[in-house]
């Protein structure tokens, strides 16, 4: 499992995942509707990168085509210098809600990718992983019977569970009342230093973007272009009153058009 | 008592003993009222069934009808469920099928039942093959709908799990849409209870249905009849009773959360 990590260096010079003269056309009813304009991005391994932009410019769009599920229109996405020519188990994406089977008890869900391990293994596996997102308790439990933090912890397992190198997280905390998510970012940032995949998160919540991420990628509004990618220069834990915090929060304010005052 | 009040536990029997009280109270006054010598009162019937339950005969039909319409049901569960989902999973598939189904579909079996007896002969076949008919098509309709309202979200999930097609109409598809699938299923077996009657009365000569025409050709007893039809509402209750259990199976459950 670590001889992907092993042939591929974590250099500079050979990002994880890279976006080149990416665009996607929608063709709506015949009318074509760019969406996506020459997306230019490097993600370096065991990076965390979250994308902001405003609502309906393609963030989702964007996340789709390095996930594998939509052919982009012209350009390329490459993991590991390999083109993406579709989904693969080697990066998973979370959805924002609904995305584990409530035909499956926890258990099930998490061992879903498992089928090709011994029995042994997978049951060591989902033992591990019930563990990591702090299920434990409710391995038989159906998704029906958890609270919507517990299913998209359970969402986060079962990806974790198949040993990706890639997580796509789309808006995963966007349905979780605003305690629940606060306590869900913690979370997943305790998972993120332990197992250290490389993270590629959409978010439309400014606060999460700077809580979480290395980098915050911006896109313009539609047709979606780069903006601005803001380094946020901060070691975790991050004191979210720090001066620092507040400048990176207003400039990223400022680059996706709020004013500082409501 | 105020219409939202929740029902109290023996309201929830006292009234529906009621309604059917005087339902029974009505039949029999009519009975008595009306003078008739054809229609039999509530106790003639009650009667009746004690003198069918006494007689071995009763209970071979009884066998003989459940056992028709569990090869007829069984057949349209296997046939339908696979060949429905692969309508359903292949669009170009059902929109070549679904004209024909369209058109077949509201054909009732007992119309069936002539061309039944040129395949079949007067017989079991042609009795099972009307129950088969009848089940087929609410299965094969819940199928499609079924497998083509399941949410893009858990195919795309399947699919980056790496399953292939296969895989993903076993561990995703069907799963996902049991639950649509088990209600044109229990709707299916309704009918299948609907038609075995039907056909026991012209294909055979065994079993409910035939019990009530027999009854009537061979000396009129209505009150056997009755009775007769009785026996038949309570079993088909019991299946569908029965059938709703699998509701239940927690694997399920969550699709019939806000369902009645």
């Amino acid at each position: 499992m670590l001889q992907a990590e092993d042939t591929v260096p974590d250099t500079r010079s050979a990002p994880k995942l890279r976006a080149e003269h990416l665009g996607v056309v929608y063709d709506r009813d015949g009318q074509l509707l760019p969406v996506l304009e020459d997306i230019n991005l490097d993600v370096q391994n065991g990076e965390f990168v979250c994308l902001v932009g405003p609502s309906g410019c393609g963030k989702s769009t964007l996340l789709n085509a390095m996930a594998g599920f939509l052919s982009p229109t012209s350009g390329s996405v490459s993991i590991d210098g390999e083109i993406v020519m579709g989904p693969d188990p080697r990066r998973i994406l979370v959805f924002q809600e609904r995305g584990v089977f409530p035909w499956l008890t926890v258990e099930g869900n998490i061992g879903f990718g498992l089928s090709k391990l011994s029995r042994a293994e997978r049951t060591q596996r989902i033992a591990h992983y019930v563990k990591t997102v702090r299920l434990e308790g409710f391995e038989n439990s159906y998704p029906s019977d958890l609270s919507g933090g517990m299913k998209q912890r359970l969402q986060v397992a079962r990806a974790l569970a198949v040993n990706p190198d890639i997580l796509f997280l789309d808006e995963p905390f966007g349905a979780l009342d605003s305690i629940t998510r606060v306590i869900m970012r913690g979370e997943l940032l305790r998972i993120w230093q332990t197992e250290r995949r490389t993270i590629f998160f959409v978010t439309h919540d400014i606060d999460e973007a700077v809580q979480l991420a290395d980098r915050v990628v911006v896109l313009s509004s539609r047709p979606a272009q780069i903006k601005d990618i803001l380094t946020i220069d901060l070691p975790h834990p991050r004191n979210i009153s720090s001066s620092r915090y507040l400048e990176l929060r207003d400039e990223l304010l400022k680059q996706i058009g709020l004013a500082y005052e409501i | 008592m105020s219409s939202l009040a929740q029902p109290r536990a023996w309201e929830r029997f006292f009234w529906p003993v009621v309604a059917a009280a005087l339902l029974l109270a009505i039949w029999h006054f009519s009975v008595v009222w009306t003078a008739t010598k054809v229609f039999p009162s509530p106790l003639s019937v009650e009667k009746g069934i004690a003198e069918l339950a006494s007689k071995h005969v009763l209970w071979a039909d009884i066998v003989d009808s459940l056992r028709r319409v569990a090869i007829g049901f069984g057949l349209a569960v296997i046939i339908g469920i696979p060949f429905g989902l692969w309508l359903g999973w292949i669009p170009a598939a059902n929109q070549t099928v679904n004209p024909l189904i369209q058109l077949l579909r509201p054909i009732s079996p007992i119309a069936w039942i002539p061309v039944a007896i040129i395949f079949f002969g007067v017989g079991d076949h042609a009795a099972i093959f009307l129950i088969f008919l009848g089940a087929l098509f609410p299965i094969l309709v819940a199928c499609v709908s079924g497998v083509s309202s399941v949410p893009p979200i858990f195919r795309n999930a399947g699919r980056n799990f790496g399953l292939s097609k296969s895989q993903l109409l076993a561990r995703v598809v069907f799963p996902a849409a049991l639950p649509q699938i088990l209600i044109g299923a229990r709707i299916a077996l309704g009918i299948a209870w609907l038609v075995v009657v039907a056909a026991e009365m012209i294909a055979v000569d065994s079993g409910l249905g035939y019990l009530v025409i027999d009854s009537r050709n061979s000396g009129k007893r209505y009150d056997l009849v009755v009775a007769a039809m009785l026996i038949i509402g309570i079993i088909g209750l019991a299946l569908d009773f029965g059938f709703r259990r699998m509701e239940k199976v927690k694997s399920v459950r969550w699709g019939f959360r806000n369902a009645s």
